[in-house]
């Protein structure tokens, strides 16, 4: 049971049989984080390097403690410049790892493309956590565990993805992701944060916070960059949160019962009331626990473990 | 010296000529030009052009040399070398060299490298503005006296609107064309590729078409204006070749370039060129460049403006870039992409796909840029410079780096087959290149 490839760099380029094989594989690792000692020796003896140029915190830890639950040896690197300023090219990094012959590499980066860059010169398989505005694969794959979860299925739902789709990561992932299992992914925001090449693709666009989230089985807000005021992106918070925040009376125009979710961290009040963000229908949390499954299945896939 | 180049056809769009003709080149010029067999070939070398074509030696009137500045990247002597090898005979160099060519002292600098080193003539491109910082006008009657035949802030056009009409009118003073690289720095902002669908799924910051077509407007209006003339480089976009065409309906004095990248790639190159390039994209930081790699609808407007005769030029703007400026992360790359060695290759295939004539592409490629730079050259008159390219029509080839004469590697054509190049190029009726 693995993956046949050796890198995870984005959902643009699996399958759905892969994704399927991912999820299964991420549900019958939950249990082990459940259990009073949460290790088992799978990766015992392969070392797994993270290099986060970018801050992160859920993402980083939950790497972390995937790793740890699988016995790997860990290293982490956090870079806080751009290789640009502090002077080493990633070409050079990629050859300093390569030299110490580690297993598996978790990057993220701020440049789109950064981890592919890392894949072609290195021989160890590279996960991408993240690169630029490009993708998200690990977080695709936790959001469509969550729902799958939540919904039983991952066909014929309507998808919301709500908020700056222009700059977001997570939300060409999870277009990428929902389309390939058969559902129907809407994007809203203003029109200056929704890119229309994603309609090639097979998404729908709409500027109508109300046309994205009426029957919707799944309401993804996305957080919204605050800098993006001062880049002409739109006006005011007070604005943005009137047209395009989810609260208990946008959430009404959802189907009964969808679920909500939310990649983190949280703009409580902007784009999430507090009233939905902990209501019951928030899968918030769900999200994080499974993340820690997913990408321990990431980890166990690419590196052939049993 | 007497050099008979006899047996091909000469293609001289200036005459209107494209027939079997026997070239007599001496003392550096064009001696004779005679029907076959009328020229005797006693006491003269004899070049056997039998299923060639002669032309006037291209020119390829916008290039970067690097010289001063960026030896690394390129010289004046390596520049040339690709130049000939290319099939060129004489190229326009920009300005945005270490010093910039914003004085007479640096035009003379590169001219005597040219004289030198160079294995084909260089026509120095002199600054717009002082350090091209878009400020200050330079001194163009010395540029000009030094040997600039052109003036431009290529790379880093001059923003300022009333800057940009005095330049253009300052410039008329001295009967000199500016050579407008059109863009809106701040609509462009921090975009790396074309924005468009690629752009989208790539997650890259897009450069819109219109931040090249508002300034391709601009600048049309400032020269009108100003009673100038305007040359437009490297135009990429349906929008800028639309808004020429009608300037030139309306008789203004404008002209205007674009590059084989523009006619031959689209922005689709960025995510790679295998079939499955937009699932497992690549991020070719050879394939990133300024103006970017368009859309198949501008690409299909820039081939239509060849043909129509809206576009006057192709030029490469061969751009050199070290892999340290390539070999590193999409957003951080350099922009550019080498061209000279190309550029023939590329352009032929207009050719055999039917979309020109030969004698058409040579008139972008030599005679035009002649006229509009107002070069000595671009055609085989008798008395005309003794410049000239063979050409083999028919010849497949593989593009193939690691044998270029330019010092950098910064070509997304590697591994391309291409059919036709130049097999023999000389410059002043001496052999500056000849395959083997």
């Amino acid at each position: 049971m693995r993956l046949k490839r050796k890198d995870l760099l984005g959902l643009a380029d699996l399958t759905p049989e892969e994704i399927t094989l991912i999820l299964d594989t991420a549900a019958s690792l939950k249990e082990i984080s459940t259990r009073p000692i949460k290790k088992v020796p799978t990766l015992r003896g392969k070392t797994v390097v993270t290099l986060f140029y970018e801050p992160s915190t859920r993402t980083r830890m939950s790497f972390e403690i995937a790793t740890k639950r699988l016995s790997a040896d860990t290293v982490n690197l956090t870079v806080a410049a751009s290789s640009a300023v502090k002077g080493e090219t990633l070409a050079d990094t990629a050859a300093n790892l390569e030299a110490m012959n580690p297993d598996l590499l978790v990057i993220r980066h701020q440049a789109s493309g950064a981890p592919h860059f890392l894949a072609r010169r290195l021989a160890c398989g590279v996960i991408n956590a993240g690169d630029g505005t490009h993708e998200h694969p690990t977080q695709a794959l936790l959001d469509l565990l969550t729902v799958r979860e939540a919904k039983g299925t991952l066909s014929g739902l309507k998808v919301a993805i709500v908020g700056d789709i222009l700059h977001s990561r997570v939300a060409r992932s999870n277009v990428h992701g929902f389309l390939k299992m058969g559902s129907e992914v809407w994007l809203a925001g203003p029109a200056t944060m929704l890119p229309p090449g994603l309609a090639a693709l097979g998404a729908r666009l709409t500027t109508s916070l109300r046309e994205a989230l009426t029957g919707a089985d799944v309401v993804m807000m996305l957080r919204l960059q605050l800098e993006r005021m001062g880049q002409h992106f739109f006006s005011t918070l007070r604005e943005y949160s009137r047209t395009y925040g989810l609260n208990p009376d946008t959430l009404a125009w959802a189907k009964e019962d969808a679920i909500v979710m939310h990649p983190g961290p949280l703009n409580r009040g902007v784009e999430i009331d507090p009233a939905v963000a902990d209501g019951p229908r928030s899968v918030i949390l769900e999200q994080v626990a499974n993340g820690v499954a997913v990408r321990m299945a990431v980890l166990l896939l690419l590196s052939g473990g049993e | 010296m007497s050099l008979l180049i006899a047996g091909g056809v000469v293609v001289d769009p200036a005459q209107e000529l494209e027939e079997p003709r026997d070239l007599l080149l001496e003392d550096g010029r064009v001696a004779a030009l005679e029907l076959p067999g009328v020229i005797p070939r006693e006491g003269r070398r004899v070049i056997d052009a039998t299923g060639l074509f002669v032309c006037p030696g291209l020119i390829d009137m916008h290039v970067h040399l690097r010289e001063p500045g960026e030896e690394y990247k390129e010289t004046v002597a390596t520049g040339t070398r690709a130049a000939a090898r290319g099939g060129f005979t004489a190229v326009a160099c920009m300005p945005n060299t270490r010093p910039v060519n914003d004085q007479a002292a640096v035009t003379r600098f590169i001219l005597e490298q040219a004289a030198r080193h160079g294995s084909a003539r260089v026509w120095p491109v002199g600054a717009l503005t002082q350090g091209s910082r878009g400020e200050a006008l330079c001194e163009y009657g010395e540029l000009k006296a030094a040997g600039c035949v052109a003036l431009s802030d290529d790379g880093r056009p001059v923003m300022n609107s009333l800057v940009m009409r005095r330049a253009l009118e300052y410039a008329r003073t001295f009967d000199l064309p500016v050579i407008s690289h059109a863009e809106d720095l701040e609509l462009r902002a921090d975009g790396v590729m074309h924005e468009g669908e690629v752009a989208h799924r790539l997650g890259l910051k897009g450069i819109p078409g219109a931040a090249e077509e508002v300034m391709v407007y601009r600048d049309i209006r400032l020269a009108w204006l100003a009673g100038a003339r305007l040359h437009l480089a490297h135009l990429s976009t349906a929008g800028s070749v639309a808004i020429v065409r009608e300037a030139k309906m309306a008789g203004l004095a404008v002209t205007c370039e674009t590059a084989p990248h523009y006619f031959t790639l689209t922005d689709e190159a960025v995510a790679g060129q295998g079939p499955d390039a937009l699932v497992r994209p690549v991020f070719d930081t050879h394939a990133k460049v300024n103006p970017p790699l368009r859309s198949r609808f501008d690409r299909e407007a820039v081939i239509a403006g060849l043909a129509d005769g809206t576009i006057d030029v192709i030029a490469s703007d061969h751009a050199p870039h070290s892999v340290l400026e390539k070999e590193v992360e999409f957003a951080e790359a350099a922009f550019g992409l080498i061209g000279l060695e190309t550029s023939v290759g590329l352009s032929l295939r207009l050719v055999h796909e039917g979309v020109l004539p030969l004698s058409r592409l040579i008139a972008l490629m030599s005679t035009n840029p002649a006229r509009i730079l107002g070069l000595p050259g671009g055609t085989l008159k008798v008395g005309a410079p003794g410049d000239v390219t063979v050409i083999d029509l028919f010849r497949p080839w593989t593009v193939d780096v690691n044998l270029f004469a330019s010092k950098s590697r910064n070509c997304p054509f590697h591994g391309w087959v291409l059919k036709g190049k130049a097999v023999l190029t000389l410059r002043g009726g001496e052999v500056v290149w000849q395959e083997e």
